[in-house]
C-alpha cells in the first residue's frame, strides 16, 4: 500500500458529504493547491468558488470511496487543466508569430552559438527557499515561457504527471512534447543566467 | 562530415537528449550519442550539470508553495459559505 493510500485511510469518514462544512475545512487547502498551479490570487479563488459549486451540483455522487478532501481536489485539478487548455488555445492564435524563437544553436551544425554558452552562475548550491532573490528569479522567468510550455512543466514537476497524461490533457503529441520540454528548458536556463549576476 | 564529428558538434541534439533523460530512459544509440558528446564539450556537460539543478529548483519551489501561499481572506470565505447556503437552501 503506497504512503497516499495509507493517510487517505487515516482520515476519519463522514457518513456522507457535509457541504456546510467545505469551506472551513478545505478552503485553504483548495486555494494553495490552485495558487501553487496558477501563480495568480484571482483566479486561483475562482476556481475555488467553481469547485464548491461544482460540487454542489454532483453531491449525490459522492461515493465515499474516497474523502471529501480528495474528492474535491480532483474536481479542481481538472478546472485547472481546463484552464490551462484556454490560456494555450489563446495563445496559440494571437502569440505565434510575434516572438520569432530565440535560437541558440548554429544553424548547420546544431553547436553552441558564442554567445548563449552556458556559464558557470555560482548559483548550483543556492536554495530557493532560503534564497528569496533566486526564487524570484525562477518565478519571473517561468512567467515569461509561453503558456503550454509553462502548463507542461507545471503538470509535469508539480505533479509528477505521466508524459501519456500531460500529451492527452494538453492535446500535445508525444513528440512535440519533448521538443518543448526541450525549448522550455533552453529559454528557462538562458533567463535566469541573464538576470542571476 | 563523418558521423562522429557530427555527434561532437551537435548541441542541439545533446542538449535534447540531457533533457530527455531526466524524464525516462534513453534507447542505446542515444545513450552512445550522448556519451561521445559529453566527453568532448564541457560546454553542454556544464548545462546537464545546471538543467538537473534547476529541475530540483523547480520541485523545491513547487512543491514549498502549497501551504505557503498568500492565505485565502476571511471575507471571500464568508461570501463562500453563503453562497453555498444559499444553494442548500
Amino acid at each position: 500500500m503506497s504512503q497516499k493510500e495509507l493517510t487517505q485511510e487515516q482520515q476519519p469518514r463522514a457518513s456522507g458529504p457535509e457541504p456546510r462544512q467545505w469551506v472551513e475545512r478545505y478552503a485553504d487547502h483548495l486555494y494553495s493547491y490552485a495558487f501553487a498551479r496558477l501563480d495568480d490570487e484571482e483566479q486561483a479563488r475562482d476556481l475555488v468558488q467553481e469547485t464548491f459549486l461544482a460540487a454542489l451540483e454532483k453531491v449525490g455522487q459522492f461515493q465515499g470511496n474516497s474523502s471529501e478532501r480528495t474528492w474535491l481536489t480532483a474536481i479542481l485539478k481538472y478546472k485547472i487543466i481546463d484552464l490551462y487548455r484556454r490560456r494555450n488555445s489563446g495563445l496559440r492564435t494571437e502569440r505565434l508569430d510575434e516572438e520569432p524563437e530565440q535560437e541558440f544553436f548554429e544553424q548547420g551544425n546544431g553547436h553552441w552559438i558564442e554567445k548563449y554558452y552556458p556559464r558557470p552562475m555560482r548559483i548550483e548550491d543556492a536554495d530557493p527557499l532560503v534564497n528569496k532573490e533566486l526564487a524570484a528569479i525562477l518565478r519571473r522567468c517561468l512567467k515569461r515561457l509561453p503558456a503550454l510550455w509553462l502548463s507542461v512543466f507545471t503538470m509535469r514537476h508539480m505533479d509528477d504527471a505521466a508524459t501519456e497524461t500531460i500529451c492527452k490533457e494538453l492535446k500535445v503529441t508525444p513528440a512535440n512534447f519533448w521538443v518543448i520540454i526541450h525549448r522550455a528548458k533552453l529559454n528557462l536556463r538562458a533567463c535566469i543566467q541573464k538576470s542571476w549576476q | 562530415m563523418g558521423v562522429i564529428k557530427k555527434i561532437r558538434y551537435d548541441c542541439r541534439h545533446a542538449t535534447y537528449l540531457i533533457e530527455k533523460r531526466q524524464h525516462r530512459s534513453l534507447t542505446i544509440k542515444e545513450r552512445i550519442e550522448l556519451a561521445i558528446h559529453l566527453s568532448g564539450c564541457s560546454i553542454c556537460r556544464l548545462f546537464q550539470e545546471q538543467s538537473r539543478w534547476i529541475n530540483r529548483m523547480l520541485r523545491s519551489l513547487f512543491h514549498s508553495d502549497q501551504g505557503r501561499g498568500p492565505v485565502i481572506s476571511d471575507e471571500f470565505k464568508r461570501q463562500l459559505q453563503q453562497k453555498i447556503d444559499e444553494r442548500l437552501k
